[in-house]
């Protein structure tokens, strides 16, 4: 049951993360490379604050709004550059974090930190939070999907000047993303740390940036509950794969490759096509049928 | 003195980023895809390099058969990997790369083992005084093979046929088809040459430090890409700029910024910087 609490607690964990990012990019058409450095900046506000002694609660708001107030200064370079070129800048963003955490000693450099408070002592408890904050997480992104802000999110990600033209804030908007997704990305960070009691800088690099924006895509960028199911498998995918553990990562990687290769709209095209494919079976001999 | 010492391990580290960031910014140039899994072809050319020196003692016949076989290989990942997402919106090539560029990382893991390998007679380590300071000959001779490698390469872009329709397909694809000239030849050229040139930044990375690990790729790779983008996307005069730059720029960064952010930090904290001023990059084609 221990293994099963734990599996729920990351699928828990990375589905928060994952949402926060597909807001960014999913819904404002945001391209990110460096999610993890939010992550990260959740999880080290937090931890340390709650080894200085704040209360928890109180710990993971403030990682909330670290992140929040991070991705704010990173939103403002999403307004400086674009595609391509905001990829790339945000992969450096990532980097940086990385770089200067490392060097410095107050946030434990290259040991991490250790001994960080758990939320709740039951870990079943633990679970039943983390996934009650999930659930949350996913019912906001429903409803920003379908308000007025995320119709304007739309607009900025199918076509930036256009949205612009008709009279849309282009960059309150997207700081409005940015500041949403970053927070986020501030919970899921903070729970991890509380969850694992250590972390350390490798956690949080370019490679879980990268994994967390596969997510996304493979669960078809933008579509909430193809976000939803691909985080909770591709997060259990290394475990349930440890009979062949010495190729996990090559299986992931290839996956990822198929995946844009053959089904470029991830498992969100991919249902919706062999939907069309059934209707269209279907469908024929009741056409023919009519003639 | 350590001013001159700084300058010049700068400018070496610069030579081999020039040498990946060519072929990544030919390819951005043409097809507008960041080719993160370049990093791999860079990995497989220093492995290629150094098991076929170790094995036939010429490390001439290890750089070609490097470069040839890492050349083909670029040809092969755009054939299956690129071709078919031409039409997709960027991050579908970008997350394909990244997979691709993970499993092949995964491949040279399983193939040649997880600890890193080196020359059984690492080759041009004569130490050499000049100007006072004392150099490996593998130092001397990096920076006038990249300038030589990447001159042969202006060379055929500049004054062959094939350079020519490089040239059309990549300012008017359609317009370059129109007049017959066969794109599909021109990407195959481009990748070529893009990535044996990554190879031959491989090799002669293996050779400055000897030591070739599967996960070498990355973090030159992840700096090649912020080079491109400091030399303006698609530019290659700007790019061999941006990445002597970059080398200068870290070597004295590592010195000065020690304390502040690593090695690694450095370039990313230049090219954001950068970026806010100039958003299209340092060096742009009008």
């Amino acid at each position: 049951m221990q293994y099963e609490i734990s599996l729920a607690i990351v699928m828990g964990i990375n589905i928060i993360f994952a949402h926060s990012l597909n807001m960014i990019t999913g819904f404002c058409g945001q391209i990110s490379l460096g999610h993890a450095a939010f992550y990260g900046t959740g999880a080290y506000c937090s931890a340390l604050l709650a080894k200085a002694g704040v209360p928890i609660p109180l710990c993971m708001l403030a990682a909330m709004a670290g992140a929040g107030l991070f991705g704010l200064i990173v939103g403002f370079a999403s307004l400086r550059v674009r595609h391509d070129f905001l990829a790339i800048t945000t992969m450096g963003v990532g980097f940086l974090f990385i770089g200067v955490v490392r060097q410095q000693d107050f946030l434990g450099g290259e040991m991490g930190v250790f001994g960080i408070p758990g939320i709740v002592d039951d870990k079943f408890l633990f679970m039943v939070i983390v996934l009650i904050l999930a659930a949350l997480v996913i019912a906001l992104a429903v409803y920003l999907k379908h308000s007025w802000l995320g119709f304007a999110f739309d607009a900025i990600a199918q076509d930036e000047d256009t949205a612009r033209t008709v009279g849309i804030g282009v960059a309150r908007y997207k700081l409005t993303a940015f500041v949403i997704g970053t927070a986020l990305a501030g919970l899921a960070g903070a729970l991890y740390a509380h969850y694992v009691k250590f972390i350390g800088i490798d956690s949080f690099g370019f490679v879980e940036s990268v994994t967390v924006l596969s997510m996304v895509i493979v669960g078809g960028i933008g579509s909430i509950w193809g976000v939803t199911i691909v985080s909770a498998v591709l997060s259990v995918l290394p475990l349930w794969l440890q009979f062949v553990s010495d190729y996990k990562l090559l299986l992931y990687g290839l996956l990822l490759f198929f995946v844009m290769r053959f089904s470029p709209d991830g498992l969100d095209g991919l249902i919706r096509w062999i939907y069309r494919r059934i209707a269209a079976t279907i469908g024929r001999p009741a056409v023919a049928d009519a003639e | 003195m350590i001013f001159v010492e700084l300058i010049l391990q700068g400018l070496i580290q610069g030579s081999i980023y020039a040498l990946i960031a060519v072929g990544l910014t030919l390819v951005y140039g043409l097809l507008r895809i960041l080719h993160i899994a370049h990093a791999a072809l860079f990995t497989l050319g220093a492995y290629l390099g150094l098991l076929i020196t170790n094995a036939t003692g010429s490390l001439a016949l290890g750089f070609l058969v490097a470069m040839v076989v890492v050349g083909v290989t670029g040809i092969a990942i755009y054939r299956f990997c690129y071709h078919a997402v031409l039409d997709q919106p960027p991050h579908v090539a970008l997350i394909a790369s990244v997979g691709l560029f993970i499993a092949m990382e995964e491949g040279f893991r399983l193939i040649w083992g997880p600890t890193s390998i080196s020359f059984s007679e690492p080759p041009w380590q004569t130490a050499v005084v000049v100007a006072g300071i004392q150099v490996k000959t593998a130092d001397l001779i990096t920076i006038p093979l990249a300038f030589l490698l990447i001159g042969g390469l202006a060379a055929i872009v500049a004054f062959t046929r094939i350079g020519l329709a490089w040239r059309a397909t990549v300012t008017d694809p359609a317009m370059a088809g129109s007049f017959g000239i066969d794109a599909l030849k021109v990407r195959y050229l481009n990748f070529f040459l893009g990535s044996a040139l990554a190879a031959a930044a491989g090799v002669m990375f293996a050779i400055l430090t000897n030591f070739v690990e599967p996960t070498m790729g990355g973090v030159p790779s992840y700096k090649a890409l912020a080079i491109i983008v400091l030399g303006g996307l698609g530019n290659v005069r700007g790019t061999l700029i941006a990445a002597l730059m970059l080398g200068v720029i870290e070597s004295f960064g590592t010195i000065y910024l020690g304390w502040a952010m690593d090695r690694d930090a450095i370039a990313f904290a230049f090219l954001i910087l950068v970026l806010m001023v100039r958003p299209q990059g340092l060096f742009v084609r009008s």
